[in-house]
């Protein structure tokens, strides 16, 4: 934050909503599928009927708990759904089954990292809770029209300490938080489609006060870059009335993306007493410790672990590495691709260059192409044998991906082999000196840049078959021998 | 030609091709239509099921059953004696209808209700009051009125209701029949209107101990669907039903019988006592000290529960809608104030008051904290050797329809003698044992965890050795009634 007459830092915790990647809600058999038809995943449990109870998904808890182990929290073996009161249309029973005073797991930390420094960031809580429905507001004019197949989806609510200090360490604390449980696969976290939602509480004080603020809340932000612009807006409104000598007041505020500004919550909207009590329908949740020791045996390479590894074991650069962690995914077809070529650095700069680029052109992630970690490891050896040339391989990579055959049948398909043969390569290097005769000699003057236009004019003549590098020795050779001192 | 008849009797007769169910059925409806005609009717039912059903072979072939108006049934509608649910049908069945029907039992109709099951005397229904059948200016007894009256009118053998403070065994011991409140989770609460979760349990009634204890054997057990159902056994509750008390130890709680107990009551209860006592039981003196925090403690819990589970009936998605309602805020109070009749906005006020921000740990906290000290004393007994305890089932017999209305905290400390049981989860059964008057007094048997057995195992003793004493059941009370016209 920039100095001023008071040297301020602001203080801003996170709240992560993130929706669970299993395929019945928390409470009843029905799906959580996306996108169905309004109110067609739906049941008297989640209606909210008379009469209807909820019963516990046991999958779900296995996923919060590999989610807050992954997070080093303490996952305690007896939490407890609270029920959270308040009135809403999309909210059929007229609470929501969370928890309160005693969470699924506390304790654990996550990283920021910003102008390449890194640091810790404290998760105070993990808990299980359902998702409400939604009220879509433009389905239906003058109306409001409410969509419960939402209704009942199981939600983590990962809550942070008020340990993040400015809008670029929160929206590096939700890519961290956000690529961890990609790992983990437990969640989809798409926020487009409302998987991954975020809420913040924002404070400013004098540096070096220990004391908080009055924080503001700030929601409705649907995107990582929303989340930055939004504290960025807060903060500079707090920042603001300190400066005039004004308070900060506690409300709610909504993110208005059109405006690029932050309005305040209509007061009813926020003065709820949620009234949380031990919901009575449930037993409480008992995680066994042998439970949470299996579930910790499936944690996955984490993206840090993955990363040193990569640095250390294949030498790749931090970048690289960083680049090649940032999803499972990607991670897992690098380490395969990785293992079938004899130079693992060649291997990623397939990767990040070519590959990536033709995962976006095809607006797919790089694992979802049609070129299978060995079909690229057989590539990358065709070039370093020299076989086919650097460039070559480029368009081959691109034939295979979109013809799915193999990096051989094209070179076979194509005539794109790599040719070594002198007697072939002098030929062509003698047609190209023989129709340029000025440049010879500009060349032999002392011109020695012209050497590429030499090389391009022959790589042409070949079809781009030419081994380069016996072409520069023959080429060298023969202006050498022409030359007339 | 089925009159007089036990419910096992007349389900032999049904299996044995004697009688057409259909016939009992006709039989039954015919005596509940006469029970309810007129101003001066009974008004148990609500509704009544024509249609002769077929039925397969079971312990209930054939039964009609009465059946409280809060449990799910898939063709007569469930009100649970409100506007609020007036003509509502659910479109799953409870748990225990179910079992019911697969026993071959027969849902003859649903019976009238204090709205919401809040109540001791059914008047608090949005359909008009129940009467006693001993005395038609008298109140059955409440919540489960209508079931208890059916009963007792001879109506049927058997009916369902559901306890939560004593609304089985107060009405049974009102209307001169046995009711049952089985330990919290041996019967699914499964398509159960919830009232009060923590304490909600379905009962049964009976004309007889034994038909009582016939139709909780079917409906006892195991439900996936509910997860506070015990997975346990549900042993033979008739097996060992006439083998006497002979070698019991029967404590009888001297807070039981302090001076809010009617002197003709507690005449009924040393007669009852003395006989157990000539029968072989030990009877001895105990002390049950947090008894005194039972009324306050449960006027506690249940309102909170109930101000959360009754916050689903909203006007949004089913039940009764408030017209012409300008927001949404509006919607909801309109809807909820006409709805609701005056004991229900009562206790939903009660409740959210008691779960309020700074009132939470006053009254819920301190509410939860004397729960588990009246289940501890309840452990003592039976750990100092009681194997089951009698009391009177109310301080007094049926009170005159009206007399209490305007004073809903004498009706309230009435049910004394009843909400400990729920607020510790045992069982108890009321069985008649005596009259006062025209009037039949109970008395009640409370049991440790899962002991329904001794506990049905004394109380057809004493149902044996009081029938010279107790009111039969008149199995012409509905032609009776008729004339009384």
């Amino acid at each position: 934050m920039n100095a001023h007459a008071i040297d301020l830092e602001c203080v801003i915790g996170l709240e992560v909503h993130v929706q669970l990647r299993t395929d019945q809600k928390l409470f009843c058999a029905d799906s959580t599928r996306f996108g169905d038809q309004p109110n067609t995943n739906v049941c008297p449990v989640c209606l909210g009927l008379p009469g209807a109870l909820p019963v516990l998904n046991g999958e779900a808890v296995d996923l919060a708990v590999l989610a807050s182990l992954a997070f080093g929290c303490v996952v305690h073996e007896t939490s407890i759904f609270a029920r959270k009161n308040y009135f809403y249309p999309d909210l059929p029973k007229g609470y929501q089954i969370s928890q309160f005073e005693r969470p699924l797991a506390t304790g654990g930390c996550s990283t920021v990292e910003t102008d390449g420094v890194s640091r810790e960031v404290r998760i105070r809580r993990i808990h299980l809770e359902e998702d409400a429905g939604k009220s879509l507001h433009d389905r239906v004019a003058g109306s409001t029209a409410v969509d419960l197949n939402r209704a009942g989806t199981p939600l983590i609510e990962l809550v942070s300490e008020p340990d993040i200090r400015s809008a670029a360490e929160a929206r590096s604390y939700l890519q961290q938080v956000k690529q961890v449980l990609e790992y983990l696969d437990v969640s989809d976290c798409n926020m487009e489609e409302g998987s991954l939602r975020v809420d913040a509480n924002i404070s400013i004080r004098p540096r070096g006060v220990d004391e908080l603020g009055t924080k503001t809340e700030l929601k409705n932000m649907n995107s990582f870059s929303n989340v930055e612009k939004a504290l960025d807006v807060e903060i500079r409104r707090q920042v603001g009335l300190a400066e005039r000598g004004q308070p900060v007041e506690h409300v709610t505020l909504l993110w208005d993306e059109a405006k690029g500004d932050v309005r305040p919550m209509r007061s009813k909207e926020e003065s709820h007493d949620y009234r949380y009590f031990p919901d009575p329908d449930l037993s409480p949740v008992v995680v066994p410790m042998d439970r949470v020791e299996a579930i910790r045996a499936q944690l996955p390479e984490l993206p840090v672990a993955r990363r040193l590894r990569f640095e250390g074991e294949f030498g790749l650069p931090a970048y690289d590495a960083n680049v090649l962690t940032s999803t499972r995914a990607l991670a897992d077809y690098y380490e395969a691709v990785a293992a079938q070529t004899e130079d693992p650095k060649q291997a990623s700069n397939w990767i990040m260059g070519p590959v990536l680029a033709l995962a976006k052109e095809r607006g797919v992630s790089p694992g979802d192409l049609p070129l299978a970690p060995e079909e690229l490891a057989g590539l990358i050896g065709l070039v370093q044998r020299r076989r086919i040339s650097q460039n070559a391989g480029k368009d081959v990579l691109r034939m295979m991906v979109y013809r799915g055959v193999s990096a051989q049948q094209v070179v076979l398909d194509e005539g794109l082999t790599q040719i070594h043969d002198v007697k072939h390569l002098d030929a062509w290097v003698e047609e190209v000196l023989a129709a340029s005769p000025e440049e010879v000699e500009r060349f032999q003057a002392g011109e020695h840049r012209l050497q590429g236009y030499f090389m391009g004019k022959i790589m042409k003549a070949s079809r781009g078959k030419a081994d380069p590098g016996e072409v520069s020795r023959l080429l060298l050779q023969k202006l050498e021998v022409r030359s007339p001192r | 030609m089925t009159d007089g008849l036990s419910a096992s009797e007349l389900a032999a007769t049904v299996r044995s091709g004697k009688i057409e169910p259909g016939t009992v059925v006709a039989e039954a409806a015919q005596r509940a239509k006469i029970a309810d005609a007129g101003a001066k009717g009974l008004n148990a039912f609500l509704s009544v099921q024509e249609e002769a059903p077929s039925v397969p072979d079971g312990a209930l072939s054939g039964v009609p059953v009465a059946v409280k108006d809060n449990l799910c049934t898939l063709t007569l509608p469930t009100t649970c004696g409100s506007r609020m649910l007036e003509g509502y049908v659910s479109p799953f069945e409870a748990t225990v209808i179910r079992r019911l029907r697969t026993a071959g039992g027969v849902v003859l109709g649903k019976t009238n209700l204090d709205e919401f099951a809040m109540g001791s005397s059914t008047e608090n229904s949005a359909f008009g009051p129940t009467r006693n059948p001993h005395d038609l200016t008298r109140v059955p007894g409440g919540s489960s009125g209508g079931s208890a009256a059916a009963v007792g009118a001879g109506v049927v053998r058997c009916a369902l209701g559901s306890d939560t403070g004593g609304s089985v065994r107060q009405p049974a011991s009102f209307c001169g029949v046995v009711g049952i409140k089985p330990t919290y989770g041996r019967v699914s609460r499964y398509g159960l209107v919830a009232f009060a979760s923590s304490l909600d349990q379905v009962g049964t009634l009976g004309a007889t101990v034994e038909d009582a204890a016939l139709l909780l054997q079917v409906i006892a057990g195991h439900d996936p669907r509910d997860a506070t159902s015990a997975s346990r056994p549900v042993p033979d509750l008739m097996e060992r039903m006439y083998d006497g008390v002979e070698g019991l130890t029967i404590g009888v709680p001297r807070e039981y019988f302090a001076e809010a107990l009617d002197s003709q009551v507690r005449q009924c209860c040393d007669t009852g006592l003395e006989r157990l006592r000539s029968a072989g039981a030990k009877v001895v003196e105990v002390s049950l000290p947090n008894t005194r925090y039972a009324v306050p403690t449960y006027y506690v819990l249940a309102p909170a529960e109930a101000s959360s589970n009754l916050a689903r009936y909203d006007g949004v998605r089913y039940g009764s809608r408030a017209a012409n309602a300008e927001s949404i805020a509006d919607l909801y109070e309109a809807s909820r104030t006409s709805g609701f009749g005056r004991e229900v906005i009562r206790r939903i006020m009660l409740g959210t008051f008691g779960l309020s921000a700074g009132y939470y740990d006053a009254y819920y906290g301190k509410a939860q904290e004397a729960r588990r000290r009246i289940a501890r004393d309840f452990a003592e007994v039976w750990a100092a050797g009681s194997d089951l305890l009698f009391t009177p089932t109310y301080p007094t017999p049926a009170f005159p329809l009206g007399e209490r209305l305007e004073d809903p905290v004498s009706m309230y400390l009435s049910d004394v003698y009843t909400v400990t049981a729920n607020l510790a989860g045992i069982p108890g059964i009321s069985v008649p044992i005596g009259a006062v008057g025209d009037l039949p007094v109970g008395g009640q048997f409370l049991a440790p965890h899962w002991e329904e057995s001794r506990m049905i195992r004394a109380a057809a003793a004493l149902e044996a050795l009081m029938a010279s004493e107790v009111r039969p059941i008149a199995w012409d009370t509905a032609r009776e009634l008729g004339k009384r016209m």
